[in-house]
């Protein structure tokens, strides 16, 4: 199948602040980097503000940048809340990986709501998905000394689980090319830390 | 050399809907754009404000959209491409100048790009503006991708200056704040945005009689629009069988998907409309013909559909036509592909499997709140401390509307820019109740000043306050006339909003720092108790965006504030009634505790005017 024939639908979710769009970016570049057609989509109407900033990338055949409920072919989400949030877009086919650090919203730092605990919360997932792959994404960023860049480790997780059809260097061609270059090397660092973790899950591609 | 003004040649560039359309029309010369931002359309005009300079074009961010709309036009008469862009309900504030500028026309091309925002993601309706290009009688490009968009922005340029109109480019939030690839063509040399005005009243200046003569110019363009669009490359249909769907903008996509996902590629055409108003009727009616049903998917309103209908009417045609309906294709917010599989197959009867979809489990909510050491907080809590639950509390449009959250909940009405100034003025006239209204500086310059003359003029009985932080924070931190603060260093506000409110005649005019609660609090007093026996008053609560300013003025954080342990929150107050984000219900030890989050305060210092168990505390 050639690379133009896949069709794959990857939904991000966080919380404004967290980087969500860089790292959703970093993706649609990198598939433009291997000539795959692609499709990003930002919804973050109020993300400065503490909300949830959805977003996604389509490739391939697919070309609707709306992503339905039960069709995303793999989930990244950098909160844990909200990877339990996405799984209306999930179905038993999806691979969904989540950082693991709770970001707390307001509604619980009041008492008006509960954080849920987190086990029950990553079993509640894991029922819904065909693998849940969760990562320690500041603890990564942190040991890479790249403390800012958890969500270019969840790419490299990504990538290290050779989901898409995307090599090494596209991957960080495509850092290189998005980043201000006095921030390309830690992020390369992060990079890698999330990509040697991805490894240990790799899976069967999906394209 | 800004990013968008590279050289064309390579690989395509992964451009976002709204940079695709500031490509798009450098390379058709534009030399003139002015806009008020708008979510989605706001990186469009801040793309331009960055490049202009290198570019050597002329950028404005007007006071308002109707303001814009009447500077571009100005320019597209003397001869000088030019360009607005603006959110689906700027063109109401614009539609007066729209609705005119459409009978007299422009030399040059103008372009007005219009973002509509199916779902309300962030704004306050849904409503569907391809109705003011049938309206206005002008002609509207719909593209689907950001490379659509880059490639109808130069060819809306071309129609617009070839049959001397306007043309709306209508985008939706899923075209603007889309990225895909795009690839570029060159952009012309500079020019500058000197043009040449020609004296022709007897042609722009619209009296009666020139209206009337106007007039019928308009509908003899129209007509020639419509054999224009009929011909046009925009509309094209893909795809064969006897089933047929007509579609627009992103739509399209969403269309070609479930068509794919059915297995339905060798039963259904599709017929794409690009160029979607003048409609292109027979075109539309060849179609008809070639199918045995046709579905109409389009987002919002029966737009299309209602001129598919009129096609067929008009031209004796019997396939039936569906659209929106019970079962079909949703009126109400954004569509997806699995909606639209849902309306093929409910109307052309073929089965399809919904997806079985996971409900999430009950999760902790996370709306959108003002941010840590946001002075809009401190503002509502001192006015909610002076006036209580009893006044009323007209807002306006801005961050400053999350005020309607508890625990502050200083919003009692709100309609669209402006609304707060006016319809206070109506409130305090058929209600007992003291009125405080709420509006934001740029807010203020855009649709609030009208309103307080009116409220002066006709003696109207309330508080206005002025929610003054230094710039449009909302939309992305854009300037606005009374802006002090400048990526070159603070200036003299070219217009001071204390002496407009002074010249609107307002007498009792008053200016604090809401972060000194104890002063803001005894002037809102002296405020209220005089509130029975002038008219109009007006508090100007003044201090910067918190995020704007350590950007601009690259500030960095010494002090923060904590809880030094010897409160419980028996109290609650910091909790009940300021509610900043920072503070932490901690149940971990014997008793309950608020703490402050040390990586989230920013020092504004509010809580520890209203709490003695809070204090400062130095960090490196």
């Amino acid at each position: 199948m050639g690379k133009a024939d896949i069709s794959l639908r990857i939904f991000f979710t966080g919380v404004g602040g967290q980087g969500t769009l860089l790292a959703t970016r970093l993706v649609g570049e990198a598939a433009l980097e291997e000539n795959i057609p692609v499709l990003m989509s930002e919804i973050h109407g109020m993300a400065q503000r503490g909300g949830v900033v959805e977003s996604s990338v389509v490739l391939g055949e697919a070309s609707s940048p709306t992503i339905s409920d039960g069709e995303a072919n793999i989930v990244i989400a950098f909160e844990p809340v909200e990877a339990a949030r996405a799984l209306p877009k999930c179905n038993p086919k999806t691979i969904l990986i989540t950082g693991t650090t709770p970001v707390l919203p307001f509604t619980v730092t009041t008492g008006q709501a509960t954080y849920p605990a987190p086990g029950a919360l990553y079993e509640t997932i894991a029922l819904h998905v065909a693998r849940l792959i969760r990562v320690d994404a500041d603890a990564l960023a942190a040991e890479a000394n790249a403390k800012r860049s958890a969500n270019v480790v969840m790419i490299g997780v990504l990538a290290g689980t050779g989901l898409l059809p995307v090599s090494q260097e596209s991957w960080k061609g495509a850092l290189a090319r998005i980043l201000p270059s006095k921030l390309v090397e830690a992020n390369l660092r992060a990079f890698d830390a999330g990509y040697r973790f991805g490894l240990q899950s790799k899976g069967k591609p999906l394209h | 050399m800004h990013e968008l003004l590279m050289e064309p040649g390579g690989k395509p560039h992964f451009l976002l809907g709204n940079e695709a359309i500031v490509r798009g029309a450098l390379e058709a010369g534009v030399r003139f754009v002015a806009a008020y931002p708008g979510t989605p359309s706001s990186e469009i005009i801040e793309r331009f404000t960055q490049l202009a300079p290198e570019a050597g074009i002329y950028t404005e961010y007007s006071v308002n959209e109707k303001v814009s709309v009447e500077v571009s036009c100005a320019a597209a008469i003397s001869g000088v491409r030019s360009l607005c862009a603006m959110k689906h309900v700027g063109l109401n504030v614009a539609a007066d100048a729209f609705m005119t500028l459409a009978y007299v026309g422009v030399k040059a091309g103008m372009v007005i790009v219009v973002a509509d925002d199916p779902f309300l993601h962030s704004s306050q309706n849904e409503q569907d503006t391809r109705y003011y290009a049938k309206l206005a009688g002008v002609p509207m490009l719909e593209p689907a991708t950001p490379e659509e968009a880059y490639r109808m922005v130069i060819e809306a340029f071309e129609i617009s200056e070839k049959f001397k109109t306007p043309c709306l480019l209508r985008t939706t939030t899923r075209v603007n704040h889309c990225r895909g690839p795009v690839s570029i063509g060159s952009i012309p040399a500079r020019q500058g945005f000197a043009g040449s005005f020609a004296k022709d009243p007897f042609n722009l200046v619209v009296i009666p009689a020139v209206g009337r003569k106007l007039r019928l110019t308009q509908l003899e363009r129209l007509k020639a629009l419509r054999a224009e669009s009929n011909g046009s490359p925009l509309n094209f249909s893909t795809g064969r069988g006897e089933l047929g769907i007509i579609t627009s903008g992103v739509s399209y996509l969403h269309v070609r998907d479930a068509v794919r996902s059915m297995g339905l590629e060798d039963r259904v055409r599709i017929l794409k409309l690009g160029f979607s108003y003048p409609q292109p009727q027979a075109l539309i009616g060849e179609f008809l013909r070639s199918v045995k049903k046709a579905l109409v998917v389009e987002e919002i309103e029966p737009f299309v559909e209602e001129g598919a209908r009129l096609t067929a009417q008009t031209m004796g045609i019997s396939t039936l036509i569906a659209g929106k309906g019970e079962g079909l294709v949703p009126r109400e917010f954004e569509l997806d592909p699995v909606k639209v599989k849902r309306a093929i197959s409910t109307f052309f009867e073929i089965p399809f499997q919904e997806p079985a979809v996971t409900a999430a489990p009950q999760l902790p909510q996370r709306p959108p709140n003002l941010c840590p050491g946001c002075p809009h907080r401190a503002t509502y809590y001192s006015v909610k401390q002076v006036f209580g639950e009893e006044a009323i509390y007209p807002t306006d449009i801005g961050c400053y509307t999350l005020g309607i959250l508890p625990p502050l909940k200083a919003a009692d009405f709100l309609i669209c820019m402006g609304s707060g100034v006016s319809t206070a003025g109506g409130f305090s006239t058929v209600l007992d109740s003291p009125v405080v209204a709420f509006i934001g500086d740029s807010t203020f310059f855009h649709a609030g000043i009208t309103g307080l003359i009116n409220a002066v003029a006709n003696n109207h009985r309330f508080l206005l306050v002025i929610l003054d932080n230094g710039t449009t924070a909302m939309t992305g931190h854009q300037p606005h006339p009374g802006v002090e603060l400048t990526p070159q260093g603070r200036i003299e506000p070219k217009v001071s909003i204390e002496k407009l409110v002074r010249g609107c005649g307002v007498n009792v005019v008053e200016t604090v720092n809401p972060l000194q609660v104890k002063k803001t609090q005894k002037v809102l007093q002296e405020l209220k108790a005089n509130m029975g026996k002038t008219g109009v008053s007006v508090l100007i609560s003044k201090s910067p965006c918190p995020l704007f300013e350590n950007r601009i003025l690259k500030k960095t954080k010494k002090i923060v504030f904590q809880s030094d342990g010897s409160c419980d929150d028996t109290c609650g107050k910091c909790m009940k009634e300021l509610g900043c984000p920072a503070f932490a219900v901690d149940t971990s030890g014997e008793k309950r505790a608020v703490r402050i989050d040390e990586n989230l305060c920013i020092g504004c210092s509010v809580c520890s005017q209203i709490c003695d168990a809070i204090k400062p505390k130095r960090i490196s």
